[in-house]
């Protein structure tokens, strides 16, 4: 009888917690992003287009002071370089992007792309003759340029209110890379003084604006349509490989681990019964 | 069980040793011939489980600290630095912060198998002590493990625990700036709790020395809770014990794995990505999953005790919690060990185990969070359309006699025809008030699922009449709530309730089942009859 109570205690709980769950904004957008099942790895055209939307857009404000030029081009990064041998030819070609099979890494230091890419950036930095503060062209080495220098000037800039640094931001909220997602398309275009309407930001409104229209960044691949939508889903690719760029090796790992484990499990099993065999336990 | 050594050295070089050092004689008699008892269930593999858990958050941890910087400015991102740049340290990392989730999973199920199967009472008391110690560095060694990131959780976490100790009478804010070496938590707090998280690890080591000691000592309880009484009830540690536990170790390790792997996150907190921030306060903040009944009894409290307030009480409560199972072996008056044999206690002990993950649970949520309510909120507004608004300000005699004077001043303006009176004190004697004469009176009554809501629904009424009215009148009314917290002070109830009453009730009322004689005889005549 008091365990049928427990029982029918604990189910009214279960029930209750769920019809009472606080929701204060709008859960965000289920999107089918590559990387959500166990095995999935990442859409690495998107993260490259991701990459360019940040550097376009969100680096205007936000910094990613994590993450340094060097990380795009290493191993499982968005433009790791791969020595690829033709099969037919036997020339040896680059390509950005791991190869279906085959296929040697290049050292980022020898990454064409990166370096390009790090170069673009103008970093402020100490002279080495004068020691002076100078600027210069940006180094593979250099973390990604801080739009501000520090969080009073960021602060200065933006009416008072600090875009947040963007490093580890779909880990640091909950819902990851669909909340953000769904941020950047729920703005509803209402304007209240510097606040602006979202219905998936906690409380409504936030300061920052809505960053993304169609057609501000232009995107190389003609295939793919230049909206808010797009661009808002590559982006938030692109900030989940940056809070986890290890996420397709840990994955690969795991499933060799957990194989490795199970089998191990069966022998270890058969191995229990061979030991208690003609033993009552 | 201590009793004569059956090692026998085989080479000159053993027997050389064995004269000198007989470390092979107590490891053979500790882990080899050591007899177990033969009906031991898959509850008795989570010993080995935790000497993994230990063991291995000891080695990730001493090459986390090789690359982790104590500073409040650097913390964060050198754990960054661990997850992206060091060689594996993203496994590394992954596999301390999942070891801890682990560690104290295995510990709960550890200790609820003692509890459940009576291995407190006598004669292994000492053992029982020596795991509550045990745990409790369990619990303080994670607490400070778990603000070394340094993200928001971190720092609000270690804020609120400390503060913590501030209740204690006389002491408690000595202790409490002895603690965080400050005033706050600071750079001075990092830097002993790191300290502390790397000794406490090794102190956990040596009391689990002497628990082990203690364990081969008194000899290994059963399910069945008899004595082992001759050879026939136990069989060699290995092989027999020492495969099962193996496998049931790896059974382990591959629910470890699949967090490490798969969900490194699923068990930590988004805002612990987010860098301390001392001058913003995260909207929840919550300690991890394995401390959240504690921090359900503490929040339980929300009432003063007689002399002692709410934040005592609740701070008296969390320890005493705790406390409790260090006398747990003299509280509990049944001789009876395995609850197999306890029909009543049994069914109470699974309620036991139910309020506990209530307690869990509620630790999670916002205490303040309504599970159920026989009706909404409601507020009646009353208020007069038209009619002509005069207002005059009177001054009462004395402090004393003002509510006197104000109702008399009611009074007054009702006689000479008004409708509604409304007062605005300004100062102890006088106030202003107001009266409409005239016009038409209405009410409206509004609802609302919380407060809040309430206070909203008020609020659009009033402008849904706008100016047409000078003054509203809105009686309030709240129904019986049954919050997180009301559910957390009935389990708290049922925690304390259940050691303290019923274990030393039941002990001396309870007829237990039959307890059979032998570990053997069950055990040999289940599989003569199947």
């Amino acid at each position: 009888m008091l365990r049928a109570l427990t029982a029918a205690a604990a189910a009214a709980i279960a029930i209750v917690g769920v019809a009472f769950a606080a929701a204060e904004a709008e859960h965000p957008q289920d999107y089918p992003f590559s990387f959500d099942s166990p095995v999935g790895n990442y859409d690495m055209a998107a993260v490259q287009r991701g990459f360019q939307v940040y550097n376009q857009v969100c680096a205007a404000c936000h910094a990613m002071e994590h993450l340094s030029y060097r990380h795009l081009g290493e191993e499982g990064g968005p433009f790791a370089l791969y020595r690829v041998r033709d099969h037919e030819t036997g020339e040896m070609t680059m390509q950005i992007g791991k190869p279906e099979h085959g296929g040697t890494f290049v050292d980022v230091v020898d990454n064409p792309y990166v370096r390009a890419i790090a170069e673009e950036a103008i970093i402020s930095d100490i002279d080495p003759n004068s020691g002076q503060l100078t600027d210069r062209p940006g180094r593979i080495s250099d973390r990604f340029r801080q739009p501000f220098p520090n969080e009073i000037a960021a602060r200065a800039s933006n009416g008072g209110a600090y875009p947040v640094d963007l490093s580890v931001i779909t880990a640091a909220r909950h819902g990851g890379a669909d909340y953000i997602r769904s941020l950047l398309m729920g703005y509803s275009g209402e304007v209240n003084g510097t606040l602006y309407e979202n219905r998936y930001f906690p409380g409504g409104w936030l300061a920052m604006p809505a960053p993304l229209g169609e057609g501000v960044v232009a995107y190389n691949d003609p295939e793919v349509p230049q909206t808010v939508e797009q661009y808002a889903t590559d982006v938030a690719y692109f900030l989940q490989w940056a809070s986890d760029p290890h996420m397709e090796e840990r994955k690969r790992m795991g499933i060799v681990v957990l194989a490795f484990l199970v089998v191990l499990a069966g022998l270890m099993y058969l191995a229990y019964k061979q030991v208690w065999r003609g033993e009552s336990h | 069980m201590s009793g004569l050594s059956t090692y026998e050295p085989k080479s000159g070089l053993t027997r050389w040793l064995d004269k000198r050092l007989p470390i092979i004689r107590l490891a053979h008699d500790s882990f080899v011939a050591y007899p177990t008892p033969r009906n031991l269930n898959y509850f008795w593999t989570f010993g080995a489980m935790l000497s993994l858990c230990l063991v291995v958050q000891i080695v990730t941890g001493i090459v986390l600290a090789m690359h982790y910087t104590p500073h409040v400015d650097h913390a964060f991102a050198s754990v960054q630095r661990i997850d992206r740049d060091v060689p594996f340290g993203w496994l590394i990392q992954n596999i301390h912060s999942v070891g801890a989730s682990m560690f104290f999973l295995a510990v709960y199920i550890h200790m609820f198998r003692g509890l459940y199967y009576g291995s407190y009472k006598a004669p292994r008391e000492v053992l029982w002590i020596l795991g509550c110690i045990i745990y409790l560095l369990m619990v303080v060694t994670g607490f400070l493990g778990y603000t070394l990131p340094w993200g928001q959780m971190s720092f609000w976490g270690a804020t609120v625990i400390t503060n913590i100790l501030g209740a204690v009478p006389f002491v408690g804010e000595s202790i409490q700036v002895w603690i965080r070496g400050g005033g706050s938590i600071d750079q001075p707090t990092l830097s002993r709790f790191f300290s502390l998280h790397y000794l406490l690890p090794f102190v956990i080591a040596g009391v689990v020395a002497l628990h082990v000691w203690a364990l081969h000592e008194a000899g290994q309880n059963n399910p069945a809770g008899v004595d082992v009484k001759s050879k026939a009830d136990t069989v060699p540690f290995t092989p027999y014990a020492t495969i099962k536990d193996l496998f049931a170790v790896i059974l382990f390790v591959i629910l470890f794995a699949t967090f490490v792997f798969f969900m490194p996150n699923a068990l930590g907190h988004a805002d612990n990505y987010i860098p301390a921030n001392p001058l913003q306060t995260p909207p929840e903040i919550v300690p991890e999953w394995y401390l959240l009944p504690f921090y359900a009894i503490l929040r339980a409290f929300d009432f003063n005790i007689g002399p002692i307030d709410s934040k005592l009480a609740g701070v008296i409560g969390m320890f005493a919690s705790i406390a409790v199972l260090f006398v747990l072996p003299w509280i509990d008056t049944s001789r009876v060990r395995s609850m197999r044999y306890r029909p009543i206690a049994r069914q109470f002990f699974l309620i036991f185990v139910v309020a506990c993950l209530i307690l869990g649970w509620c630790g999670g949520q916002n205490p303040g969070l309504i599970l159920a309510k026989p009706a909404d909120f409601s507020a009646t507004l009353t208020w007069v359309s038209g009619g002509e608004v005069r207002s005059e300000q009177f001054t009462a005699p004395s402090e004393g006699e003002y509510e006197e004077f104000a109702q008399a001043q009611r009074d007054r303006l009702a006689e000479q025809g008004a409708t509604m009176t409304s007062i605005t004190r300004e100062n102890a004697r006088t106030a202003t008030i107001t009266g409409v004469f005239g016009g038409t009176q209405s009410t409206e009554t509004v609802t609302g699922a919380t407060p809040d809501a309430m206070e909203e629904a008020i609020t659009h009424a009033k402008e849904e009449v706008g100016s047409g009215a000078a003054f509203f009148s809105v009686e309030r009314r709240s129904p019986y709530t049954f919050t997180v917290t009301t559910l957390s002070q009935i389990a708290t109830f049922y925690y304390f309730f259940f050691f303290l009453v019923l274990l030393p009730l039941l002990g001396l009322r309870e007829k237990p089942g039959r307890v059979p004689d032998t570990i053997a005889k069950p055990v040999l005549t289940e599989q003569g009859a199947a």
